[in-house]
């Protein structure tokens, strides 16, 4: 079945089920497993005799009346789900995504496809089990996600791929609905042979529950980087944290020589966090996965709960790649983007923003040709490479004058930039590196200031203003003539590239 | 790439310039309303001292206090000349904005950029026939507003930098 055919659709029928209704009979029983006797006690204000509720409840002969009142709560819970599910709809056309929701507080929410910043697949644990899967549309914008939770597995795949078809501008194309061997929603024959079916509906599930998180057929597999555990491993342990963590062991270590006990109890809880901590950062970060698609970057990522996003091309702001102090042994690098879709803000999409958890610098060449597709020729390596380890000097970047160093005692002969056609890269930092990469054509606006101590240098910060994100594109030490004509081009250039660029528009021919 | 020389670019008293942009300034009779702001937040947080120096006892305010008028007192003197570096021009693709004398500011916002032109006008203002016009894009970082602009000015130039902004609309 096709989703994106123009006509409503509804959502999986086990989206109540997933969405919180299992967690919502599970309390209820425990709460009345624990509340039973007051609950007897209340309802039916008998004194005490000893007996079981039940004896009392058959005593006075209410057996019916409490039979009929738990089946009509129960009744009544399916009836809301039902109606909820039934309300829920949703239908994509050429360029627009619509849901409608809600029984008495009607919402109508409609996106344009062409504004789409990036589409999310996330399947938890118990969406997995039923071959469910939640399907996020990021847009633009705070809180104006487009949420279709959930939907039948494959189908997801499906409609994401058209929905990105759609986006790229590209026309639909008019070939036949293909017919999708699938389990989602809106199945009238469910009961049409019962045991072959049911036999093959549990080989598919439990196929696409052992699947690798990344379809081989989504993208060439060589264009495809992974993790190797031991390495995810140790760029969780080697962070600041650990450092704060280990700083306290030795701090109960000497209490305990002195015969003090109780840091010990003032930071085992500190500790017990810290390994949960490590576990949900690893656990999270398991089976990662970025690869190149036609229809954008795609990063995947988690093992018992899958989730991967698919960033179409153009929609990256900006693009930092670092190395904390603590990974320069080992070579391990760090890339995050800006994206104008805030579900960074968002608690289960936290790590959105990391396309690169950590990579060593052939992974970090490879995730850049990815997101820059236009960036990959030998000269761009070239550029890469001086802008991630150079020590600066003369290596085609624009370093600052010596007279930086009363503002960069340490990192002045590697802060620079470098302008390479629609693309400016700045360098900053020498203990722990960092190298920020801003396509010019997504540029919002550039700023250039100067404080008093930088005027005494000669000295002027410029700012590359992009949406916000976890990179920040500024450079504070740079000579006022050299800040001034690279104002003045930053400037010309954004619009230009701007006009030419069509990469968000990629289907278009 | 080498430095760009050729461009004359940083004045006499190592000031940045952008020698070729002619900037239009804001109305001089924003100097009123910057001024009223001034003595305003000058009266709150005196009072606030007084407040802290008779009823909480705080027996070193009255040291403070004079470091704080004289801080105004500067503030408001040089505030003329704060609001002449208030500048802005509208070029070929972009809006130019430009303020402050010790910390320079200068942002280029590109007309395709922008996502929203708001008016707002301020008590003070509204008395003198003035209006603020503030320019937002998708970078929470690049908001740019200009102050004490002439009612209809601040009108005119948004529906120009509306239309602009329609013509050259570049995605995100």
């Amino acid at each position: 079945m096709r989703f994106a055919d123009g006509a409503w659709h509804r959502l999986h029928p086990a989206t109540p089920l997933l969405r919180g209704g299992l967690a919502f009979v599970a309390i209820a029983g425990f709460v009345i497993a624990n509340l039973r006797e007051r609950l007897v006690d209340f309802f039916f204000r008998v004194p005490q005799f000893g007996d079981d509720p039940i004896d009392e409840i058959v005593n006075h002969g209410f057996v019916g009346w409490a039979l009929l009142g738990v089946l009509g709560v129960l009744l009544a819970i399916i009836a809301v789900f039902t109606v909820s599910w039934r309300m829920h709809t949703f239908r994509i056309t050429d360029d627009l995504v619509e849901v409608r929701s809600g029984i008495l507080l009607r919402t109508h929410r409609r996106a344009r496809l062409d504004r789409i910043q990036g589409v999310s697949i996330s399947r938890n644990l118990l969406a997995r089990i039923f071959g469910a899967a939640k399907l996020d549309i990021t847009v633009a914008g705070n809180d104006a996600n487009v949420q279709l939770a959930y939907l039948g597995s494959a189908a997801t795949d499906e409609l994401r791929r058209e929905i990105l078809t759609l986006a790229s501008g590209a026309r639909r194309e008019a070939t036949e609905p293909v017919a999708l061997d699938q389990d989602g929603a809106e199945h009238p024959d469910a009961s049409a042979s019962t045991g072959a079916r049911l036999g093959g509906l549990v080989n598919r599930r439990v196929g696409e529950f052992l699947a690798p998180e990344l379809d081989p057929d989504a993208a060439p597999p060589e264009s495809v980087v992974r993790i190797p555990l031991l390495r995810l491993i140790g760029s969780v342990v080697l962070t600041g944290f650990t450092v704060v963590l280990v700083m306290f062991i030795i701090a109960i270590a000497i209490g305990l020589s002195q015969g003090e006990f109780w840091p010990v109890l003032v930071v085992l809880p500190v500790i017990l966090g810290g390994g949960s901590f490590y576990i949900r950062r690893v656990s999270r970060q398991l089976r990662y996965t970025i690869a190149g698609t036609p229809d954008g970057v795609r990063v995947g990522y988690g093992l018992l709960s899958t989730n991967n996003d698919t960033l179409p091309p153009g929609r990256i702001h900006a693009i930092g790649v670092d190395q904390p102090l603590l990974w320069r042994p080992f070579g391990w690098w760090r890339v995050r983007v800006n994206t104008a879709g805030h579900a960074s803000r968002d608690r289960q999409n936290r790590e959105n923003t990391t396309v690169l958890p950590v990579g060593n610098g052939a992974d970090v060449r490879a995730v850049l040709g990815l997101i820059l597709p236009s960036f990959t020729d030998a000269e761009a390596q070239g550029i890469i490479e001086s802008g991630m380890v150079s020590r600066g000097g003369d290596d085609g970047f624009t370093n600052a004058p010596r007279r930086a160093a009363w503002l960069r005692p340490f990192s002045w002969r590697r802060t620079g930039f470098r302008e390479h056609g629609s693309i400016v890269l700045l360098r900053r930092g020498v203990l722990s590196r960092d190298l920020v990469v801003v396509p010019l054509a997504r540029l919002q606006s550039v700023a250039l200031e100067q404080g008093p101590v930088h005027r005494m240098l000669r000295l002027a910060s410029v700012r590359m203003q992009t949406v916000s994100g976890p990179v920040a594109a500024a450079l504070e030490v740079v000579p006022a003539d050299t800040a001034l004509a690279l104002y003045r081009r930053t400037a010309a250039d954004a619009v230009e590239w701007a006009s030419v660029d069509t990469s968000h528009h990629w289907g278009a021919s | 790439m080498p430095d760009d020389e050729t461009i004359p670019t940083v004045g006499p008293e190592r000031r940045l310039q952008l020698d070729d942009v002619e900037w239009r300034r804001v109305s001089p009779k924003y100097l009123v309303v910057a001024i009223v702001g001034r003595i305003v937040s000058a009266v709150v947080i005196g009072a606030a001292a007084v407040f802290l120096w008779l009823v909480a006892g705080w027996g070193w305010i009255p040291w403070v206090l004079p470091v704080i008028g004289v801080g105004f007192l500067i503030a408001i003197i040089i505030e003329p000349r704060r609001v002449r570096s208030i500048g802005y021009a509208l070029r070929a693709d972009d809006l130019v904005f430009r303020r402050g004398i010790m910390f320079q500011r200068f942002v280029a916002v590109p007309y395709g950029r922008m996502q929203l032109v708001d008016i707002t006008r301020g008590p003070v203002s509204r008395v003198l026939g003035l209006a603020d016009l503030r320019l937002v894009t998708a970078a929470a970082a690049s908001g740019v507003a200009i102050p004490g602009l002439p009612e209809a000015d601040a009108e005119d130039l948004r529906d120009r930098l509306v239309s602009l902004a329609e013509t050259r609309r570049a995605g995100l």
